[in-house]
């Protein structure tokens, strides 16, 4: 991939998707909720001005309308890019989503199809978005055969994703971890480039034990397993020395449905250990379906239970985001708990 | 190493959020609003009549302002051809061509009926093949033939005039009580059979329940049942069309009942169609009931046409059972959607003949006598008829010959689409993702083609398997 590089901020990575997709593609157009004029998270700046509004427009207040929409678009053919301002809000559309979407080339035999919609949504913690800026949608929408679900972790990552989500024949529910759109920064190539779905990424090799994610969460995983490495002198005697130097496989889920299952369970087959981490509520989460999933094809590798880490099953709380959240604390304990079992 | 240090590096700067980005955008768009209405303000207060309108909201181009707060109230939109009429005591007017004996009205000419005798027969031969398709397939729903049915009866006019005033490449949503479109545009009986009985002949893979057609080539889009979920990917399809070339000449017709206007997606629909100036004809059949629900108890307003003119969009109630006025009706509307760019929302008023559905027994919620006495009042097909004979357009020889011909035309596709197998087992596992199948399904085939092979000769089983194309043979390569 002879390329340049340039330094690019997440924000501006799935911005230069989006121009991508409608330079490559003149039935592609994006909509939403003040997408226009660059939108809330500036996801869309400038992409009303070069290519038109009538490419890159608002659309009402009203998430089942735009979402069924974008159905009406793809079903015509066309390539229909939709985003829905927070994945919270997202519910609305729900039965476009799964009833609808999802069930277009199914029920019709393959005659129609919804494949050429995307649905981009900011998702995850930032901090003090509290109840409805906050939330982990993917484990509602993993139950939904037909549609995809991915969240990519970085700029590079995002930008392959979304191109790939855009062009994949399927409807795909692209969600944007929106703590990252400012704060996560790397090299991302200028060229328009694809990361394969439905492929985890083994991020860090490792053999005593495999710590897997997506999204957000990556980074407290980095940070547990430097913690877990390297502990602070506060609270360093509850981390075994004979445990600093254990080797953590990290792999980054990716694509949340289909899943890779065939790269997750080879690595739980290697190391026999297992912790899942997301920042949704526990349960029924993605990680019950995972784990589940992992001790009927990984029973006799199994060292220890397989441990799920994430949201309280609460709502997600407001000034209480520090002990809800699947924090870097509770991961190393995790990783400790289950590598010492 | 060094991807661990890419994932690493944010996190020193995550720890510095900012503020939630909407909190900023929204804080610029009401300064900018701000600032627009004071700019008007300064406009409105130096004018001194109430009369005047006034260009003080942003988003609506004028209004004037009223003091008495009695006038200010209203819950009525009413067309301008009715104030001061004694008529408008009746609210929104129907439009119709032919009365109730299918005589022309007084001031109807032929200039605007605008038919040919070939396409008049034609549209009540069609009209005429729908309640004979209802009654076979009715009676073979109750014998158990087929799982579930739904009829036409009493809206064939609605149905078979609107598709009349399109043309055939024009894009039809349907709701489902709408397949008179198919009948219209062609559609074999063979293939709507096949789908019917759910046989391996049908193009949506037998996967649906009864009725729930849908056809690429003649522009029919799948039915599904979730109600009103149509209308906004109407008004996708209808935006898609206008910006595809060789196609500026088509518009999109969406179809609903009275009772999934209710739905927040007609609410949707509607508005996201006028926003985006989508060439898009929203029809709603407001036949009376929704299963036992009567209107009464699903509006208060005036019907479906009175929401029009608050999406502003254009709008017109017709006599749904004068399939002359609704042709001409859906003709204009496709002919102003076009040159104005715009949606534009008919509502058919029309009565509910027959059952909600096979599962259904209306008698429960309304009088027997009040459907009687409905099919003899105001029958559409006895209107086009008497249309038809008046000119000399139809005879009743031509009546029974249709009659016997379309039966036995319908019985045989019947019997022929009975026949055939079901589509193989393994084919459910097709089509949920288009071009490939992932690990879970490959997995979840292979257990049932397991079980199938241990399980097959059990009874149940061995019954279902025989039923299908391959008899269960196609699971054993996995």
């Amino acid at each position: 991939m002879g390329r340049s590089l340039l330094g690019c901020r997440r924000g501006r990575a799935i911005r230069d998707a989006q121009a991508h997709a409608l330079a490559a593609d003149e039935t592609t157009c994006i909509f939403g909720e003040d997408v226009a004029f660059g939108g809330v998270f500036r996801s869309t700046v400038g992409l009303a001005e070069e290519f038109g509004r009538e490419r890159v427009f608002n659309t009402p207040l009203c998430e089942q309308g735009l979402v069924g929409f974008g159905i009406g678009m793809a079903d015509m053919g066309h390539t229909a890019v939709a985003e829905v301002q927070f994945a919270d809000y997202i519910f609305p559309a729900f039965d476009q989503i799964v009833n609808e979407a999802a069930k277009y080339n199914y029920r019709s035999g393959g005659m129609f199809s919804a494949g050429k919609l995307t649905i981009r949504s900011p998702c995850m913690a930032v901090g003090h978005g509290a109840l409805y800026h906050s939330q982990s949608v993917e484990q509602f929408f993993m139950a939904v055969p037909g549609v995809k679900v991915v969240i990519p972790r970085s700029p590079i990552q995002a930008k392959g994703l979304l191109l790939a989500s855009i062009r994949d024949p399927n409807p795909v529910i692209f969600l944007e971890p929106k703590v990252l759109y400012r704060a996560s920064v790397e090299q991302v190539p200028e060229d328009d480039f694809t990361l394969p779905l439905s492929k985890a990424e083994v991020i860090e090799p490792g053999k005593d034990i495999t710590l897997l994610s997506w999204g957000t969460p990556l980074y407290s995983c980095v940070e547990a397993i430097n913690m877990l490495r390297n502990p602070p002198a506060s609270i360093a005697e509850h981390f075994p020395k004979d445990l600093r130097n254990a080797s953590v496989e990290l792999i980054d889920l990716r694509t949340i449905l289909p899943w890779d299952r065939e790269t997750v369970a080879k690595s739980v087959a290697k190391t026999g250990r297992c912790v899942i981490v997301h920042e949704a509520p526990i349960t029924a989460g993605a990680g019950a379906e995972i784990g589940a999933y992992l001790q009927d094809k990984c029973f006799l590798h199994l060292e220890a239970p397989i441990c799920r880490i994430g949201g309280w099953d609460t709502p997600f709380p407001h000034v209480h985001e520090t002990f809800y959240k699947p924090e870097t604390v509770r991961i190393a304990d995790a990783l400790v708990r289950t590598l010492s079992y | 190493m060094s991807t661990t240090a890419r994932l690493l590096a944010p996190l020193r700067s995550a720890a510095l959020l900012r503020p939630l980005a909407p909190a900023m955008a929204a804080t610029s768009a009401s300064s900018r609003l701000l600032h627009t209405t004071s700019s008007q303000a300064h406009v409105d207060t130096s004018s001194t009549d109430g009369n005047q309108p006034q260009g003080h909201l942003p988003g609506k181009a004028s209004s004037v302002f009223l003091t008495s707060l009695n006038d200010s109230f209203f819950d009525k939109v009413t067309p301008n051809v009715l104030s001061g009429s004694n008529n408008a005591q009746g609210g929104i007017p129907t439009f119709r061509l032919l009365d109730g004996t299918g005589k022309l009205l007084p001031g109807v000419t032929d200039a605007m009926l605008d038919i040919t005798k070939q396409e008049a027969v034609r549209m009540y031969e069609t009209m005429m093949l729908l309640p004979v398709m209802d009654v076979v397939l009715y009676n073979a729903q109750r014998q158990g033939r087929i799982s579930f049915y739904m009829t036409s009866h009493g809206e064939e006019a609605a149905v078979i005039g609107s598709a009349a005033g399109l043309d055939h490449s024009d894009e039809v949503f349907t709701q489902y009580r709408e397949m008179g479109v198919l009948v219209w545009r062609g559609m074999h009986l063979d293939d709507m059979m096949n789908q019917v009985f759910g046989n391996e002949g049908d193009m949506g893979k037998a996967r649906q329940a009864p009725i729930h057609f849908g056809n690429p080539s003649l522009h029919f889009h799948n039915v599904s049942s979730p109600l009103a979920t149509q209308l906004p990917q109407a008004a996708g399809a209808g935006f898609a069309l206008k910006r595809t070339k060789g196609r500026e000449n088509n518009v999109v017709i969406c179809y609903c009942g009275e009772g999934a206007a209710s739905e927040g997606d007609f609410h949707a629909g509607l508005n996201i169609a006028a926003t985006t100036k989508a060439p898009v004809i929203f029809f709603v059949r407001n036949n009376g009931f929704a299963i036992s629900t009567p209107s009464t108890e699903q509006f208060c307003g005036d019907g479906i046409a009175s929401r029009g003119p608050g999406y502003g969009m254009l709008t017109i109630r017709v006599d749904g059972n004068d399939a002359l006025a609704v042709r001409a009706a859906v003709k204009e509307a496709k002919a102003k959607c076009l040159a104005e760019s715009r949606p534009v929302l008919i509502e058919a008023m029309t009565y509910r003949v027959g059952h909600h559905s096979t599962s259904d027994d209306s008698s429960a919620y309304r009088s027997r006598d009040a459907v009687e006495n409905w099919k003899k009042m105001d029958n559409p097909l006895h209107r086009m008829r008497s249309f038809l004979s008046e000119r000399g357009w139809w005879n009743d020889e031509m009546e029974e010959e249709i009659k016997k011909t379309a039966r036995k035309r319908v019985i045989d596709a019947m019997n022929r689409a009975e026949k055939k197998k079901r589509p193989s087992v393994t084919s459910m596992f097709e089509d949920i993702y288009s071009g490939e199948l992932p690990q879970n399904l490959k997995e979840q085939r292979a257990e049932l083609a397991r079980l199938v092979k241990k399980y097959g000769k059990s009874e149940v089983w061995a019954k279902e398997l025989n039923k299908h194309a391959e008899e269960g043979r196609d699971l054993e390569k996995y």
